[in-house]
């Protein structure tokens, strides 16, 4: 199995090329949120939240700077789709054998939730900012701090498993981060419509609309986390001879697991709902990013396929 | 979706306040135990167990690296006992983590136990009866037909059985006091039972992962051992270098089962990336010649209830040590762990008590193996974890390596107290390559001649493993029904006209979960509309004062 160089360059370039792409995206999302007026367009009509009234009103014009920002992240995506496509084919195998494409997979997971919930819920759209600039930061980080040369595979990773385990991993990290940002914009959102002051906040979709899409795809993303746990212990019974051993990376997972079971009770539950919920959830976007950072990069467990040294 | 709070069994009425001693503990048991199934105690329970987890994966545990607990005793030699006497480096083993989990499931059974019988008695029992203002449901309206109320009410009944709603009609006036709202005969129907119990199949399967998890330890056990090629073990816990077992297992009741490693490759890429480790063994019971069987990374022995594993590898270099009087001992070898795994550079021992009748001192050989040896600086080095140019760096002693001496010593090393009390003292050392021969000072000659691999392999059985899996499959498919199932509930009530032409009919739904059931709701009286328009004489009439014949629908969506 040898690497093919020139595909692996065009990999590279692409990561600059997405990064690039997503940069402008935050411009024209910043741009809609600084000359916007207050976003007319709800998900949640009247009745479920306060400042979540209002009539559908004919586009303003910070809704080019938005779509604007749309198109700009989705070619963004086709890029950044396009970094581990190359780097699949470069080594030939799936794009995401060590933490650098992983972390990419991840990021692009994020996304695309993003762009699906955009063009589902319109009002959405406006927080595009708020997921678009953690998305550059983070892939200037991964590009920075996370880099390894396209190669082939460990031993141990070369198994269906890996297809199975690490991309349902790779998709429920991925919405859990959009959940995450959801929540964390709930938090402020809802503290603004109680009265507290935050101009530019009153432009996000309404607090009620936040909280809905942070459930939702924290409810969409729970069961494919736990298939990738399943599937995660049933590789280790056949890679390592035992299905469940509180490796590092795996006593993580389950943490992360059991913060998000804790947040779908929270989210039922009197007395819990509403801010208290949305804190748990924020955990738990802190353990998956934990447990997708310093597990890998720190600790030495089983789970060291990290390509860092 | 849903943000209502689940409805909560009802709790069993208080005692009554009666002054006895048992009455008032059974009063403090009931309340107890009404705040522990309580769901909020669950959410607490869930934090709880995942901080108590934490621990487990900061601070190394035995479990997992002896090595590791043993280098934390030494780099911090006063905190490392208090944290020890707190379980820390047994973290999930411990009593307090224990605790947690099996208050949470406790409290979990508490809570769902008594859904299921609500459950199991709603399936057989008929829909409830409709609420009076059914405009105060979520999703509710109005339609207006020229069809008589019965037979309105048998349209929509057949509406809801196409799709498979259970419908159960009463008459209203009769069972509701008559007022503005409630009057006229009514409809309820229901379905969507597959989300509770898909509910139900969740929380008790995750009961029945625990078992299972309970029972693969108390009875399951584990054991390591290294085989060089052409060499064997069979499955007792005296041959493991290392084993654990469960508390219920029996050392007479292991599976009898011999395994021999005959061939073992190890493979690389270009960039030397191990690629794939297979060995080539023959398995059997004792004494028999045995089924040959390849196994691998990712790939191991699976019988009956046990496994077989190669969990790892690496290199044996054999000697050839011939003592002065000419006697031989060919081909003697040891395994010597690889330090580094991207150039198997390994560090090892090879010891030899018993050199025959008449000869005190026994001789241990100590070094540094290279499977391509490489000179930097005056030291051996390896540069490709394939055995391309097998080089060792040893030390020779002769002396008393105390293995008699009671107190155990890794076959890796040598004691370093012998070497300090003098008892064993160095004799000679050199680098060597395949063939070459260090002569030590009485004349014995030590020659390299080759190298063997070993495989580490382990050997497990653990009787839980299916059953966790079964039970892992019905939590998944348990939370599936219970997240994205939705259970409708469906009322109909019909009423004269105000102006006396035709019939009312009023409709509402109360939905859990699914979403978005304005959309529904808009939908499926849209489509009772339409089938109230093909069976009525005459186009409908709009509801009073000449609406449009649309349905009104609430607009909210919870
Ligand atoms: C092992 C620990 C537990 C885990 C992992 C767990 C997980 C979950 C999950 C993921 C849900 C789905 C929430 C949703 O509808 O969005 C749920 C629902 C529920 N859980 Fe648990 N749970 C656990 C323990 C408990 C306990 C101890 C109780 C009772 C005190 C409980 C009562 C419930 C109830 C009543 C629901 C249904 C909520 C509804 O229908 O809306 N669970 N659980």
């Amino acid at each position: 199995m040898t690497v093919d160089p020139s595909l692996a360059e065009l990999s590279d370039r692409l990561f600059s090329i997405a990064v690039a792409l997503y940069s402008v995206a935050v411009v024209a999302f910043s741009a809609q949120l600084a000359f916007g007026r207050r976003p007319a367009r709800e998900l949640v009509p009247a009745g479920s939240g306060g400042a979540d009234a209002g009539a559908p009103a004919a586009p303003l014009r910070s809704d080019r700077w938005g779509l604007a920002g749309l198109a700009v992240t989705v070619l963004g995506a086709a890029a950044h789709a396009g970094v581990l496509i190359t780097r699949g084919m470069a080594a030939d195998r799936l794009p995401w054998g060590n933490m650098y494409e992983f972390a990419t997979a991840v990021v692009l997971v994020g996304v695309v939730a993003y762009l699906v919930l955009a063009t589902r819920v319109p009002a959405v759209r406006d927080i595009g900012a708020f997921v678009l600039a953690p998305v550059v930061i983070s892939l200037v980080a991964i590009g920075l701090f996370l880099y390894t040369e396209t190669g082939p595979l460990v031993a141990a990773l070369r198994s269906s498993w890996l297809a199975v385990h690490v991309s349902s991993a790779i998709l429920g990290s991925g919405l859990f981060f959009v959940s995450g940002i959801a929540s964390v914009l709930y938090l402020l959102r809802s503290r603004q419509e109680a009265g507290a002051d935050g101009s530019f906040l009153s432009r996000l979709p309404g607090a009620a609309t936040l909280d809905r899409v942070a459930h939702r795809t924290a409810v969409f993303a729970f069961p494919i986390y736990t298939f990738a746990m399943i599937a995660g212990a049933i590789w280790a019974e056949s890679a390592w001879g035992r299905f469940w051993g509180w490796d590092p990376k795996e006593t993580w997972m389950f943490i992360s697991w059991v913060v998000y079971a804790g947040y779908l009770h929270a989210r039922t539950t009197v007395g819990w709902r509403g801010r208290p919920a949305a804190w748990v959830n924020v955990v738990g976007f802190a353990v998956v990013l934990f447990n997708l950072l310093y597990v890998n990069m720190v600790s030495t467990g089983l789970h060291s396929y990290g390509g860092l040294d | 979706m849903s943000t209502v709070a689940p409805p909560r069994p009802a709790a069993a009425p208080p005692p009554p306040a009666r002054p006895s001693l048992g009455a008032r503990a059974w009063g403090l048991w009931l309340r107890w135990w009404r705040r522990l199934t309580a769901m909020r105690t669950a959410i607490v329970l869930l934090f709880l167990l995942a901080l108590a987890a934490i621990p487990g994966s900061l601070l190394p545990q035995r479990s997992l690296n002896q090595n590791a607990v043993r280098q934390y005793f030494a780099d911090h030699p006063t905190l490392a006992p208090v944290l020890d006497r707190l379980y820390a480096f047994d973290v999930f083993g411990s009593p307090w983590f224990a605790a947690v989990y099996l208050l949470l499931f406790v409290s979990l059974i508490g809570c769902v136990v008594p859904r299921l019988a609500e459950h199991v008695r709603a399936l057989r029992a008929a829909p409830p009866p409709a609420p009076r203002r059914l405009q105060r449901l979520p999703d509710s309206g109005e339609l207006a037909t020229a069809l008589p109320g019965p037979a309105v009410l048998d349209v929509v009944e057949e509406e809801l059985r196409v799709r498979r709603f259970r419908v159960v009609r009463r008459d209203g006036a009769a069972s509701t006091p008559p007022g503005p709202a409630a009057s006229g005969p009514e409809l309820s129907a229901e379905k969507g039972f597959w989300k509770e119990s898909g509910n139900l199949l969740f929380h008790l399967s995750l009961v029945a992962l625990l078992l299972g998890l309970a029972g693969g330890k108390l009875w399951g056990y584990e054991g390591s051992i290294l085989v060089t090629e052409g060499q064997g073990f069979c499955n007792s816990f005296q041959q493991y270098d290392t084993h654990s077992s469960g508390a219920l297992v029996d050392s007479g009741d292991l599976s009898p089962l011999c395994i021999d490693l005959e061939d073992f490759r190890a493979e690389y890429e270009e960039d030397l990336t191990a690629a794939s480790y297979t060995a080539d063994i023959r398995y059997g019971g004792p004494g028999e010649e045995g089924e040959p069987a390849t196994i691998g990374v990712n790939d191991p022995l699976r019988l009956d209830g046990d496994r077989v594993y190669v969990t790892g590898h690496g290199y044996a270099p054999r000697f050839t040590v011939t003592l002065p009087d000419g006697t031989a001992f060919t081909d003697v070898s040891a395994p010597f762990l690889p330090s580094d795994q991207t150039t198997m550079s390994s560090e090892g021992a090879l010891k030899l008590p018993d050199l025959g009748a008449g000869v005190e001192d026994q001789l241990a050989l100590e070094g540094f193996f290279a499977p391509t040896g490489l000179m930097q600086g005056g030291v051996l080095t390896s540069i490709d974890p394939r055995p391309l140019n097998p080089q060792v760096a040893v030390l020779a002693y002769q002396g008393y390596l105390g293995l008699d001496s009671g107190l155990p010593q890794s076959v890796y090393s040598l004691d370093a107290s012998q070497i300090e009390r003098g008892r064993l003292a160095e004799v000679g050392r050199a680098n060597l390559a395949v063939g070459e021969t260090l002569t030590l000072p009485d004349g014995t000659a030590v020659t390299f001649t080759g190298v063997s691999q070993f495989a580490a392999l382990q050997f497990s059985h653990d009787p839980g493993q299916v059953w966790v899996l079964a039970a892992a499959i019905a939590v998944l498919v348990g939370l599936l029904a219970l997240l994205f199932l939705r259970r409708e509930r469906f009322f109909a009530r019909v009423g004269p006209a105000p102006d006396g032409g035709g019939t009312v009919l009023t409709v509402g739904s109360l939905t859990r979960g699914g979403g978005e059931s304005a959309t529904r709701f808009a939908e499926l009286t849209g489509q009772l509309r339409a089938a109230l328009d093909e069976r009525s004489p005459t186009p409908s009439a709009p509801p009073s004062g000449g609406a449009a014949p649309e349905p009104e629908v609430s607009p909210r969506d919870r």
